[in-house]
């Protein structure tokens, strides 16, 4: 646990290097009172001639000689004699010098201080965070997360910088003031009196006084910490605000925040000026005093001027330290409720001993011996409703159990409590002859594999996430030398002296021998059978598919996916299915493509040949108008518009049919409309931006798309020659702003499935992709590219939570994520809750078909939604009311007509 | 075929005989063209029915699941409409359609449907004459039927 005084934890953590730089600190006094007498050196000798009468006079320059007690005089070093200008150079070099030498001292301490500060920061970051890991399940029920994290980010960042000041600070302000008070004291009693009891007025009032800083600092801090946590409510829950349209009420109460925020913070402002004007005054009192005072002293004869005059130089250095000493003591205080703030957060009842999560590159195998068994298990929640009431449940090693109840009936409660996600309330959960909760989860986490109904996802790729159950200690080193040896070096040294653990992260965390594997890749096989079994095969594809893959990466996909156009084809033609796709081919005008891709024939890389730009572009205009195109794609324009406003012209503007219209948007239908008149009335007035608009309505027509029959094979035969002279004449700053459509050569603009066809999917067939998808696998397994392709699946990056793959995505990659982990028992909590009944029962049977394959026999126990699937399982457990209230095999609980029966007729 | 010839043969099926040619353009155009070679299914018995189609070109063939497997029970010609009634009233598709030569259709989804009958009333009501005639139809043949069947009874 953290102690609660903040200078007693920085004393425990660094009292070897506090004891250091205090040495140093009073070391670099030397040079500093050195420098200080040498200006007077140098003013009064070599300058205004003191000892030097006679123009040739010299005097001794650096000797170094002691008077010591029992032996006299040693001389060290005898000196050199100079003349009055060489010592005055000398004696400059030499003040040059202690300059010198303070500035070294002085950087030498900051850096010190410095990394002091930041090597205790990282130990009380590492720290808190270790907490979080350590807390009891419950306690996650309150906390907010963007709280937590702001405590851990930004409220003990000042706990660094006060660390090298901790100690330095003190010793040295208060030495100095100490040295000025007994200065003054040893001038004249009475004004060392009067100077003391100001000095103890200004020590207790001010503090006094600052008091309420530090309780209006305490607030500023946790309503900042609040509004951390409502920022990321509002962004975790932007999908409810803006459905219920409550977004104002969020902007009324983050301003109301702002401004509670900005009166703590103005009242603190004015608080501290008005401090800051009180300790000026006392301070400047004081000399007051010795002017009216000891002036008054002085002309009684009770003080000798030259006293007087002592004792005020002397006050000068007083109010310096003093002042930053009482600022010291804030800073103090202010640091420790700010750390107090934090660490009563995280002083948690219950937390788990640091044994319990201790690393460990052992094998779990074995080490949890069987069965796991609930003994009078009972789950209490916090408001005191009862999930599980004294149940005994025992999942023997290798059966499967079904486990089926309503929701509320404490079926899944149990599963979590077996999975240690929920702690008991009574009884305990016993792994053989040990209590699973005594277990370390080294042992516990491996051998128990559990998936819920809603499980996280670390932000990262596809892959990351599903290797993520593996890592659990760093199993070989790195081999590495040179550079990277010298910085992994430097980073385990650092890591100790902060007291963060010196694993190292870019180690191999899986245990590949474990999983039956050599390497990463050998061990892909077996989680590509998982995805198999869950059924998330195809979606990575997909995701593959529209994916723009980095060729770097991919040796020879760029080459083999060109290869496969042809192959895929020829499997296409062999299914007599050749005419699904219709190939783009240099020569001949693709009639499932539209216009503008028949004219380009590639795809744009800059913006200004994109669609919507490109017709405002001098160049592509000229070549239109040269071929004579740009007169029949006005008057096909002018045909779809009249189409289109035949067609859609009665509908209201948010009518969906206006989907199909890829052509046009609703609002664009009155502007047409208008035209068309205007052009019937009198076709002279039509100017280019009229021509422009009609222009590109022609660009997206397909003609088996849209069948306005438009498209003659004279036209298809210009826009096809069009190509040939667009692409010939290209200016020097087009060069590279389109990549062509080349059946030989792979298109780095596209992506992967654009490549793989290189020509569109025609209209006609329903269901082209499904039929595609079922032809393509073979020839993919056939070229070696299928391996290739669900890797480049896996590196999808799904974003923050998952967020970006669906629900059912998310369900499926995390059972697959469970199963591809060793253990010899699984849990599973309705994992596959968001998929369809049919769908579910076949990945159910898939999930355990892969848990049994190469001889393994674990135990598994499934909380089921639907009561059917129980007959897969070797026993079925019923759940109601927090109560197992029927438990045998599927034909006993048959015949029993209880529960069960009733589950299964439901 | 292009929009203007679907909407004659749209014209030709009962169903849309009273709808105006602009509405039917609309329809046309709202559906989906498809192709099927021959020995293709438009849809199985059973399935979720999700579209209505218009035979514009081909041949096929109304297949039922009998107890001694499937048995052919009726011809679907050129301007034939089949798969309506499902997407009227929510059942599964009651036979499999099975294209006898190449057929090119056009597949009008549930949701066009029934937007353009909520928008053209006129449309609706057309729907619903030739689904009443149809009715009537099949009355007269049940109650046919069921004479013949007494009839055999009592003898």
């Amino acid at each position: 646990m953290l102690d609660p005084n903040i200078s007693r934890y920085i004393w425990t953590h660094t009292k070897r290097q506090q004891l250091w730089v205090l040495m140093i600190v009073a070391l670099s006094m030397i040079p500093y009172f050195l420098s200080l007498n040498l200006p007077k050196q140098i003013v009064n000798g070599p300058i205004q001639g003191d000892g030097f009468a006679d123009p040739a006079a010299v005097q001794t320059f650096m000797q170094i000689a002691f008077d010591l007690p029992i032996l006299g005089t040693v001389t060290l070093f005898d000196g050199i004699q100079l003349d009055r200008l060489n010592t005055l150079f000398a004696l400059s070099g030499v003040f040059l010098l202690l300059v010198i030498v303070n500035g070294l001292f002085k950087y030498y301490i900051n850096t010190y201080k410095g990394r002091l500060g930041e090597r205790l920061l990282r130990r009380i970051r590492f720290t808190l965070v270790d907490h979080i890991l350590r807390f009891p399940p419950a306690t996650f029920k309150r906390l907010k997360g963007a709280e937590i994290s702001s405590m851990v980010k930004d409220e003990v960042e000042p706990l660094g910088g006060f660390t090298g000041d901790a100690f330095v600070a003190p010793a040295l302000l208060g030495g100095q003031a100490i040295m000025a008070l007994v200065f003054i004291f040893v001038q004249s009693i009475p004004l060392g009196l009067i100077t003391a009891a100001l000095v103890g007025v200004q020590a207790f009032i001010i503090p006094r006084m600052r008091r309420r800083l530090l309780v209006l600092g305490r607030e500023r801090q946790l309503t900042a910490r609040e509004l951390a946590g409502r920022v990321s409510e509002i962004v975790d829950g932007i999908h409810t605000i803006h459905s219920y349209d409550t977004s104002n009420f969020e902007r009324a109460d983050i301003s109301s925040r702002l401004g509670q925020i900005y009166k703590i913070r103005f009242d603190i402002y004015q608080w501290k000026f008005l401090v800051k004007f009180l300790n000026n005054f006392l301070a400047s009192v004081t000399p007051f005093l010795f002017y009216s005072i000891g002036g008054y002293l002085a002309l009684q004869g009770q003080l000798d001027i030259g006293q007087l005059v002592a004792v005020i130089g002397a006050y000068k250095d007083l109010p310096g330290p003093l002042k930053e000493l009482i600022d010291w003591d804030q800073n103090r205080q202010d640091v420790q409720i700010k750390y107090n703030l934090v660490i009563g957060q995280f002083a948690v009842d219950g937390l788990l001993e640091p044994e319990i999560q201790a690393v460990s590159a052992e094998r779990a195998e074995g080490k949890m011996s069987g069965p796991l068994a609930a003994v009078n298990l009972g789950v209490t929640d916090d408001t005191g409703a009862v999930g599980l009431d004294r149940v005994n449940f025992t999942l023997m090693p290798g059966e499967t159990v079904a486990i089926i109840g309503n929701a509320g009936s404490g079926a899944d409660i149990l599963a979590e409590a077996l999975a240690r996600i929920v702690w008991p309330t009574q009884g305990q959960i016993n792994a053989g002859s040990a209590d699973l909760h005594s277990l370390p989860e080294s042992i516990s986490g491996r051998s128990i594999t559990y998936a819920g109904t809603d499980a996280y996802f670390f932000f990262g790729t596809v892959r990351d996430n599903l290797l993520y159950g593996l890592k659990h200690a760093p199993i070989t080193d790195r081999v590495i030398e040179g550079a990277a040896l010298t910085q992994r070096q430097w980073e385990r040294r650092e890591a100790v002296w902060a007291g963060n653990p010196e694993f190292d992260i870019h180690s191999d965390w899986i245990d590949f021998e474990h999983q039956g594997a050599a390497d990463q890749a050998a061990l892909m096989p077996s989680v590509y059978a998982a995805l198999d079994a869950v059924a998330l095969t195809r979606d990575m594809f997909d995701l593959a598919l529209r994916s723009h893959v980095n060729l770097a990466e991919h040796g020879d996909l760029a080459a083999k996916t060109v290869e496969m156009r042809r192959v895929l084809r020829d499997a296409l033609t062999k299914a007599d299915l050749n005419r699904l796709i219709e190939p783009f081919e240099p020569g001949t005008y693709n009639t499932e493509a539209t216009v503008i891709e028949n004219l380009l024939f590639g795809n744009a890389r800059t913006p200004e040949l994109m669609a919507g730009a490109i017709i405002n572009n001098p160049y592509f205009l000229s070549v239109l108008k040269q071929l004579g195109l740009a007169d029949t794609l006005f008057s096909m324009g002018t045909e779809i518009a009249r189409n289109a406003i035949e067609l859609f012209s009665d509908l209201p503007p948010d009518h969906p049919f206006f989907q199909q219209l890829t052509f046009m948007k609703s609002d664009d239908i009155p502007v047409y409309a208008m035209l068309l008149k205007k052009m019937d009335k009198n076709s002279s007035n039509i100017t280019d931006s009229d021509r422009t608009m009609m222009i590109r309505l022609s660009f997206d027509y397909i003609e088996p798309r849209h069948r306005f029959g438009l498209l003659s094979s004279e036209l298809m035969a210009q826009i096809v020659a069009f190509r040939t002279a667009f692409n010939e004449g290209l200016p020097a700053n087009l060069k590279d702003a389109i990549e062509f459509y080349d059946p030989e050569q792979y298109m780095v603009s596209g992506t992967l499935l654009d490549n793989m066809l290189c020509g569109r999917i025609s209209q006609k067939y329903r269901d082209g992709v499904e039929r595609i998808y079922a032809v393509a696998g073979g020839v993919l397994r056939e070229l070696g590219i299928y391996d290739t392709l669900l890797s480049i699946g896996l590196d999808f990056h799904i974003g923050a939570g998952g967020k970006r793959l669906t629900s059912v995505q998310r369900q499926k990659l995390a059972l697959a994520r469970a199963l591809i982990r060793r253990s010899d028992y699984y849990l599973f909590n309705r994992p596959l809750s968001a998929l369809d009944t049919r769908t579910q029962e076949q990945v159910l049977i898939a999930a355990l078909k892969y848990l049994r394959k190469e001889g393994r026999t674990p135990a598994v126990a499934w909380v089921i939604s639907n009561a059917k699937f129980a007959q897969l399982f070797d026993r079925v457990a019923v759940f109601e009311r927090g109560r197992l209230v029927e438990d045998g095999s599927h034909a006993e609980l048959l015949q029993k007509n209880g529960i069960f029966k009733e589950l299964m007729s439901a | 075929m292009l929009l203007n010839d679907e909407v004659k043969m749209l014209k030709q099926v009962p169903l849309f005989a009273g709808v105006s040619p602009a509405k039917l353009k609309l329809l046309a155009f709202t559906s989906e063209r498809v192709s099927y070679r021959a020995g293709e299914v438009l849809f199985h018995q059973g399935d979720a029915g999700d579209a209505a189609f218009v035979l514009l070109a081909g041949r096929a063939d109304v297949i039922v699941d009998g107890p001694t497997g499937p048995i052919k029970v009726a011809d679907l010609e050129e301007n034939a409409i089949v798969g309506e009634i499902a997407i009227l009233c929510d059942v599964a598709r009651t036979a499999t359609i099975k294209a006898a030569t190449p057929v090119e259709a056009l597949r009008i989804s549930k949701d066009n449907f029934f937007k353009l009958m909520s928008d053209f009333p006129e449309m609706t009501i057309e729907v619903v004459r030739v689904l009443a005639n149809r009715l009537s139809q099949t009355t007269v043949e049940l109650s046919e039927a069921r004479s013949r069947v007494a009839a055999l009874s009592k003898r």
